[in-house]
């Protein structure tokens, strides 16, 4: 057993687990945080990620003690409040989800990749960077949309501020 | 239409908690005391069991208990059941091997539950399970339909000599041998439609509570139908009677099919929670599902078709194998009888019509529905037909098609089905429009210059939905009824809850059923609530698959709406000195028709519930419940057109255009129902393309994770273009048809024939893989 300390959602959080805990279980089974989802066993799906210190992260390639001091953001930790992200929004907006599994890990990938182009987005560079997350309802399609609709509302806010 | 009413594209209500991360999925819940679940599984394809030593297991940290298969066989937990009875052509009854839930003498699948591990965490149980110690004796594995109707092949049950299921017929076999005999020309075809793993995202997962004081369970679940889980929990595995027995699918991450059937896991967590005293969870991973979960499709087909002179069909011959894995899953033995031979005619009139269908035990994961279900193996296998004809004919395959199409309804088929209504040109039309079918030519000579082959595909699918009316599945041997269930309370204050026997896994039904309120109403849908998932809240139901939820369930919602309103009529009237008929509901209030006297619906529903003053003899309340059973199935149908291009060099297929033409009679919320197009053709394109089920010659699945079974990926798929005509369903007061399965059931022959189109090559098989395409080209 080790205690893990690191930040989770903007609040300090020191964790004892075993050894081989994965960020994914620390973050499920300790800190009750069952937004971030496990899809597979093979960190092929995407369903766990979340941000370690502002980058996209497969939750369940990383061992708990690996994010110690790290700044981790979940999909509880996106939304402002009640002000949901853009990237939420455009979620919801354009029918972006179904069953809602894959689509914690969906958005908090999109976030990085707009993160990451800036406002350069187009759909072929979308679908190429979301290879890392499978999604069995939504054929991509509106997921595709989202994102770009969301890189615009991103813009637009990042301009206000 | 008001705003959120029929016909409004309305965003999901359940999406905020979605997408804020507060979805509430079968893992996400603890119990106090929880203990876990590790199953130990067979790595044989198939073997005699000769021994299970725990005893250092049991010494482990944290280890519970260690249970077998033949304690759960001396406790007299019932073997897995299959739900509709077959009956061969000579006669006899379906062969069915019989199931337990853990193996205690003969595993048959790898994957096959053997024991299990009950532990105070997760990773205790995963470590016991590695030092109890299995002694195997391997048996000679089938694995394959081939191989399992050898002579001498290996036997896997002994109530089914030859590994055959049935040997199951349908149709008029000397009118079509008739109809052979007078052909021009005839097609033939050898198919296979390959087998598939549904995958939802959501690994299945069980948690089992036994309370000792109530000898009563609960049991969270990942289920399609939760009402039916606990039926057959209660009736079949006596798990405990139905009023001891509480089953919740809280929110299902995707279903497909696969979260149907009540698997063994389920049946062993409930029983091991009260041997252990101790509410006990399981969830699987995804390597438990690729071995568990049930497989899809698996058919291999030979076809005939004959033409009179005029290319106008006289008949089809279609001889069918469909593999059904180890043993037979909840509804198995319908999906390649009445799920496939019944659809058969497709869009097209075909006078005569002969299946046969033999069902094949193998060593494989069991087989049962998945997105369609014998609807899309029927469809493949009729438009590649189509396809193939025209080519063989020499003629355009719209025009084929056109020729034959069916244009006067009701239409009786030959196989069972009587088409309500439809309008297959109308389909077809707006697809070639969509996709300018007419300046394809030019395209690709233009690919060609540039050194691509492109092609064209198009596939017209026809499906029957709603899976009902329940005395006719009754009479083609189904054990149950397939109606639908629903409750409105109207609470005191003029809130609504709508009490669905339906189950929504992604469906949007927490939306679309509130707009069926609200156009009824006129109440915002921020006043209705949807209530499903949970036999302890909702009246007995059927769950949702065969995209039946708003044809059957939805209807069963307005027939109970009907009655609310009928009462909350008489109420008004009473109030507004007013004569019954005269009131009419517009804006959430009760208006006397040709004044300004009104009363609002909370005014109605307090008066209800205060019982001060209603009519002489009323009773107090505002609550009503109706159980509806459809007149006949629904035929959504529709034309998707494939463009797309092969790179010779490499075999890659990259997609041009890929735009759908669904009939699905009056969409709710066209938003949810692009959306369940969408994924439909994605599946259907994953089948087409990239996803296939290996096993090698010993049973052990190859494919058995993300990393060697294909999914579609977001770079793998285009964005689609999608379109509707309509011919309103007359069976049901909505005039809906059901929308979830069209996309899988239609796409993969649009694909494969714009791909066999491309290449000049019409042997191709699923999935066309890059080395496949590049073989059917080079040879």
């Amino acid at each position: 057993m080790s205690t893990v300390k690191l930040t989770v959602n903007g609040k300090a959080v020191s964790v004892d687990v075993e050894d081989r805990t994965l960020l994914v279980h620390l973050l499920r089974e300790n800190l009750n945080l069952t937004g971030t989802h496990v899809g597979c066993d093979t960190s092929q799906c995407g369903a766990c990620v979340v941000h370690v210190d502002g980058r996209a992260v497969k939750s369940c390639t990383m061992l708990a003690g690996q994010a110690a001091g790290c700044n981790v953001t979940t999909i509880e930790g996106l939304a402002k409040g009640d002000e949901l992200h853009p990237m939420q929004a455009a979620f919801r907006d354009n029918h972006g989800l179904q069953c809602g599994y894959c689509t914690p890990g969906m958005i908090m990938s999109a976030v990085d990749i707009v993160h990451r182009h800036g406002g350069k987005l187009d759909e072929e560079t979308v679908r190429h960077e979301l290879e890392g997350n499978i999604c069995r309802c939504t054929g991509y399609h509106n997921i595709v949309k989202a994102v770009l609709d969301a890189a615009g509302r991103m813009k637009v806010a990042q301009a206000a501020e | 239409m008001g705003v959120e009413g029929i016909g409004a594209r309305v965003v999901r209500k359940e999406d905020r908690r979605f997408i804020t991360g507060q979805g509430r999925y079968v893992d996400d819940v603890k119990m106090v005391g929880m203990s876990y679940a590790h199953f130990i599984r067979s790595p044989h394809a198939h073997a005699k069991v000769k021994g299970i030593d725990s005893a250092e297991a049991m010494k482990m940290p944290g280890v519970i208990a260690v249970l077998t298969g033949q304690q759960i066989v001396d406790d007299k937990v019932g073997n897995l059941i299959c739900g509709w009875a077959i009956t061969s052509k000579d006669g006899s009854p379906m062969k069915m091997g019989a199931w337990p839930a853990m193996a205690p003498e003969t595993v048959r699948f790898v994957g096959q539950a053997v024991a299990v591990v009950i532990a105070e965490t997760k990773n205790q149980a995963r470590d016991a399970a590695e030092a109890v110690v299995v002694n195997y004796e391997e048996l000679p594995a089938v694995p394959d339909i081939k191989a399992a109707i050898k002579p001498g092949a290996a036997q896997l049950h002994p109530e089914a000599p030859g590994n055959i299921v049935y040997d199951w017929h349908l149709g008029d076999e000397a009118a079509v041998k008739d109809a052979f005999s007078k052909a021009a020309n005839v097609v033939t075809l050898d198919l296979t439609n390959n087998r598939l793993v549904p995958n939802a995202m959501e690994p299945r997962a069980a948690i089992a509570h036994y309370d000792q004081a109530e000898e009563h369970y609960t049991l969270y679940t990942t289920s399609q139908n939760p009402h039916v889980a606990r039926l057959v929990l209660s009736a079949f595995y006596n798990i405990a009677p139905e009023h001891k027995l509480r089953v919740i699918a809280p929110d299902v991450g995707g279903g497909f099919g696969s979260k149907i059937y009540i698997y063994p896991e389920e049946m062993v967590a409930l029983w091991a929670s009260k041997k252990v005293g101790r509410p006990v969870k399981w969830t699987g991973d995804r390597s438990e599902a690729f071995l568990t979960d049930a497989h899809g499709r698996d058919h291999v087909s030979k076809a005939e078709l004959a033409f009179d002179k005029d290319n106008k069909i006289l008949g089809l011959r279609v001889k069918t194998h469909a593999n059904f894995g180890a043993y037979m899953s909840l509804f198995s033995s319908a999906v390649p009888t009445y799920l496939y031979a019944t659809l058969l005619s497709g869009q097209y009139v075909i006078p005569a019509i002969y299946a046969e269908v033999i069902g094949v035990y193998t060593n494989t994961t069991p087989v049962d529905a998945y997105r369609g279900a014998g609807r899309p193996e029927a469809s493949y296998l009729i438009e590649r037909m189509m396809e193939t004809a025209a080519r063989q004919l020499k003629v355009d395959p719209t025009e084929l098609r056109k020729k034959n199409f069916i244009t006067q309804f009701p239409y009786q088929t030959p196989v069972i089905m009587a088409y309500d209504i439809g309008d297959f040109h109308a389909s077809i039309d707006a697809a070639m429009k969509a996709i300018d079918y007419a300046g394809f030519p030019a395209r690709k000579a233009k690919a060609k210059a540039d050194g691509k082959l492109r092609g064209i595909g198009i596939s017209c699918y026809i499906e029957a939905c709603g899976i009902a009316p329940s005395k006719a599945v009754g009479s083609l041997g189904a054990g149950v009824g397939l109606w639908e269930s629903a409750e409105i309370r109207v609470n005191p204050v003029g809130t609504i809850e709508v009490l669905t026997g339906s189950h929504s896994h992604g469906q949007g039904h927490e939306t679309t059923f509130c707009q069926i309120i609200a156009e009824r109403l006129g109440v915002p849908i921020s006043q209705v609530s949807i209530v499903h998932g949970d036999t302890d809240k909702v009246q007995f139901g059927m769950g949702t698959y065969g995209s039946r939820s708003l044809a059957v369930g939805g209807t069963a919602i307005v027939k109970a709406m009907e009655k609310v309103e009928a009462k909350a009529k008489k109420i008004a009237a009473h109030a507004l000195e007013a004569s019954e008929s005269d009131i009419v509901i517009e804006n959430g209030e009760f208006k006397v028709t040709g004044t300004d006297k009104s009363i609002a619906l909370p005014m109605v529903a307090l008066a209800a519930y205060t019982a001060h003053n209603l009519p002489e003899g009323m009773e107090p309340g505002l609550k009503e419940t109706a159980f509806y059973d459809p007149t006949n199935f629904t035929f959504p149908a529709g034309a998707y057109i494939c463009e797309l291009e092969v790179d010779p060099g490499t075999g890659k297929t990259s997609f041009v255009n890929f735009v759908a033409a669904d009939d699905f009679g009056r969409l709710i919320n066209p938003m949810i129902v692009e959306g369940q197009v969408h994924g439909g053709l994605a599946q259907g394109i994953g089948q087409a393309l990239l996803e296939g089920v290996v096993y090698d010659g010993t049973g052990q699945l190859v494919t058995a994770s993300f990393m060697d079974y294909s999914m579609p990926r977001a770079d793998d798929l285009p964005s689609f273009q999608l379109s509707h005509t309509t011919t309103l369903c007359p069976g049901n007061p909505l005039g809906v048809k059901g929308c979830g399965e069209a996309g899988a059931i239609g796409a993969s022959a649009a694909v494969i024939n714009a791909i066999t189109d491309a290449i000049g090559n019409n042997k191709l098989e699923m999935p066309a893989t890059p080395d496949r395409v590049w073989h059917a080209i080079h040879g």
